[in-house]
C-alpha cells in the first residue's frame, strides 16, 4: 500500500520555527504543512493590504521560507500553506523571490486564490450566525469576507507539479487533506475516505499541540523536553490509515492521551465536523497506542457536503481600554480591591462612556470570575486589571488613566500600572452558496 | 475525589462558544464519568462563565465526553474584554469537580 508522510510545521503563525527545519532535515517527509492563519488574522492583513497592495501575507513568511526551503527543495518534500492570508499571489512571489535568492531558481511556486468573496458576500447580503444582523447592516465597518476553502484547488495545484502552494483561508484540515487527495487520487465525493483524512489533518494541523504541547500537567501528564518539542508526522495510507508519530529524539511526546484530546479540540457535535470537502464523522474513531510515539487512530468516517462554504466576516467592532497596577505583601488582596472600587467609581464620576465593563483580581479570579474562585486562598500579590469597551480610541484610553492615576492617588503601595487602547476588528460568520466562491491556480515566474 | 485524578482535559474555542473534553485516563472509569459528569454540573460549576447552554457529547470509544458551551467567551474571541479570552484555561477548572463515589461504584 502506498504511504505518504506529511510533517506539520506550524500550529499558528507566530509559532516556533526550528521544529519544522528539523522535520524537514529528519523526518523522511513529503510534505510539510504551515498551518498559520488564526481566526481573524485575514482580516488585519486585508487592512495591512489595503495600504499596500503587496503585503497582507504573513509576517513570518520570509523567515519560514528561508529556513526550509533549500532543504524542501534538496529532498523534494512540497510544501502547503495558508501564509498567503489576505494577499496569496504577493506571498508566492515573494517566495518565488527567496528561492532566486538561494539559488533555487527551479522551484515551482502556486498560488491559490479565490478565497476573498467580498464581493459576493456584498451582493447577496447574508445573515451574520453568531449575532443578529447582516452582511448590510454591517455597513462600511465591513473589511473583508473570506471562504474557508476545500482542498481541491490545493490539490489541483500538486498536480500541476507546484512544489509550494500558497492559499489565503482554507479549511485548515483540508491543507493535509490536499496532499492525501493528490497523493493516492481519492474521488472527492468519497465521504468516509475524506472523513478519515479530516481527522488525520485535525489532528495535525495544530502541530505541537498533538506532541506533548498544550498538555502537560505536572504529577498527572508528564512530558519530557517541551523546550525541544517535536512537531508532528503523520504517515497517511492510501486507505485513510494514519498513525501520528514525530521525529525520533525530539522532545515531547505522542501517545493516546496527547491524540484524544487534540482528537476533540474546537470540535462541537462530534458527529458532524463540517468542513468544505465532507461532513466529517469522529464518533467512531479509535486511537490506539503500538510503539513509543506512534498511535493509530483510525475509523473517521463521513457523510455528503453541505452546499454552502463558512465565510470567516472582520469588521471593526469596537475598542477596548485597559489598565493594570500590582499590589503586594500583606493586605493586598484588600489594596487590590479596595483600587478596583476606586476605579469603578471614577469611571463613573468622570462619565466615561464605555458599553461594557470588567473588573480582574489577576491572581484570584481574573481568568473564571468571582463565582468560580471564591475558594481562591488569599495570594501574595495582586494585580489588577480594568478593561471596557468605548465606541472611540479617545474613550478607550481614559479607562487606562484611570488605573495609572492610582500611583499617587489610590491605595498604598501600588506598583507596575501598564496601560494600553486599542481598535478591536472581530469576525463573524457568514454561509456562502459553494458556487460563489471561485478559485483559481497561479504559478508565479521564479 | 477530584475529576483530575481520573480524567484529563483540553479546551477548544470557537466565536463565542467554548468546548471542554473530559477523556478518563482509564476506560474503566468512563461510566463515573458517564454517571457523574453531567451537562447540568457543568453548567453550574461554571456559573457566571457560561451564559449559555451546556450540551454534553459522548465518544464511548475513546472514553470521553466533549461539553459544548455556548455564549461562554465574553461576546466572542476576537471581541472579548476577558484576559483569557480563549478560554484556554477552562479545561483546568473543569477537573476541580468532586466525583463523590457511592459505595457501588468504588
Amino acid at each position: 500500500m502506498r504511504t505518504i508522510r506529511i510533517g506539520s510545521g506550524a500550529g499558528y503563525s507566530g509559532d516556533r520555527i526550528e521544529p519544522a527545519l528539523e522535520l524537514a532535515e529528519k523526518g523522511d517527509i513529503d510534505y510539510l504543512v504551515f498551518e498559520c492563519l488564526g481566526e481573524r488574522t485575514v482580516a488585519l492583513a486585508q487592512q495591512a493590504r489595503m495600504k499596500n497592495p503587496e503585503a497582507g501575507f504573513d509576517p513570518l513568511l520570509e523567515e519560514r521560507m528561508r529556513a526550509v526551503l533549500p532543504l524542501c527543495a534538496a529532498k523534494g518534500i512540497k510544501v502547503v500553506t495558508n501564509m498567503g492570508a489576505a494577499n496569496p499571489e504577493a506571498a508566492a512571489k515573494k517566495t518565488a523571490e527567496i528561492a532566486r535568492s538561494l539559488g533555487l531558481p527551479s522551484l515551482k511556486i502556486a498560488a491559490v486564490v479565490g478565497d476573498d468573496v467580498l464581493d459576493a458576500c456584498k451582493a447577496g447580503d447574508f445573515p451574520i450566525l453568531e449575532f443578529d444582523g447582516s452582511i448590510k447592516k454591517l455597513g462600511n465597518r465591513l473589511i473583508s469576507a473570506n471562504a474557508y476553502l476545500g482542498a481541491e484547488p490545493m490539490a489541483a495545484a500538486l498536480a500541476r507539479g507546484a512544489d509550494v502552494v500558497v492559499t489565503g483561508r482554507a479549511s485548515d484540515p483540508a491543507l493535509f487533506l490536499a496532499p492525501m487527495i493528490h497523493a493516492f487520487g481519492w474521488a472527492m465525493d468519497d465521504w468516509n475516505l475524506l472523513g478519515q483524512g479530516t481527522v488525520a489533518g485535525h489532528l495535525l494541523e495544530c502541530a505541537g499541540q498533538i506532541t506533548g504541547g498544550y498538555f502537560a500537567d505536572p504529577g498527572y501528564k508528564d512530558i519530557p523536553d517541551l523546550a525541544r518539542l517535536g512537531f508532528p508526522i503523520g504517515e497517511v495510507g492510501e486507505d485513510g490509515s494514519l498513525i501520528v508519530t514525530k521525529v525520533a529524539g525530539s522532545g515531547g511526546a505522542v501517545t493516546a492521551q496527547t491524540c484524544r484530546e487534540q482528537l476533540l479540540y474546537e470540535v462541537h457535535d462530534p458527529m458532524k465536523y463540517f468542513q468544505p470537502d465532507v461532513v466529517a464523522d469522529f464518533s467512531q474513531v479509535t486511537v490506539e497506542e503500538i510503539a513509543k510515539d506512534r498511535v493509530r487512530v483510525g475509523g473517521g468516517r463521513g457523510s455528503k457536503r453541505t452546499d454552502t462554504l463558512k465565510v470567516s466576516v472582520g469588521y471593526v467592532d469596537s475598542f477596548i481600554g485597559e489598565g493594570q497596577i500590582s499590589y503586594a505583601g500583606p493586605g493586598a488582596l484588600a489594596r487590590g480591591r479596595l483600587a478596583l472600587d476606586i476605579v469603578r467609581e471614577r469611571l463613573k464620576l468622570t462619565s466615561v462612556a464605555a458599553s461594557e465593563l470588567r473588573f480582574d483580581l489577576i491572581g484570584v479570579d481574573s481568568l473564571h470570575g468571582p463565582l468560580v474562585s471564591a475558594h481562591a486562598n488569599e495570594p501574595y500579590e495582586v494585580r489588577i486589571r480594568v478593561a471596557g469597551r468605548t465606541e472611540s480610541l479617545r474613550e478607550a484610553v481614559r479607562i487606562g488613566n484611570e488605573v495609572e492615576t492610582l500611583y499617587t492617588n489610590g491605595p498604598a503601595g501600588g506598583g507596575g500600572a501598564w496601560k494600553s487602547a486599542r481598535d478591536v476588528v472581530a469576525v463573524a460568520s457568514v454561509l456562502l452558496p459553494r458556487e460563489l466562491a471561485r478559485t483559481e491556480v497561479r504559478f508565479v515566474e521564479t | 475525589m477530584k475529576l483530575r485524578e481520573i480524567a484529563h482535559s483540553r479546551t477548544g474555542d470557537k466565536g463565542n462558544t467554548s468546548n471542554i473534553s473530559v477523556i478518563a485516563y482509564d476506560a474503566k472509569h468512563y461510566p463515573l464519568l458517564l454517571e457523574h459528569v453531567t451537562a447540568e454540573r457543568v453548567k453550574s460549576h461554571f456559573a457566571g462563565v457560561v451564559e449559555g447552554e451546556v450540551v454534553r457529547y459522548e465518544l464511548p470509544n475513546i472514553g470521553a465526553l466533549n461539553f459544548v458551551m455556548s455564549n461562554t467567551l465574553g461576546g466572542g474571541v476576537t471581541r472579548s474584554l476577558a484576559l483569557d479570552a480563549h478560554g484556554k484555561s477552562l479545561s483546568s477548572a473543569l477537573l476541580d469537580l468532586d466525583i463523590i463515589l457511592s459505595n457501588d461504584s468504588k
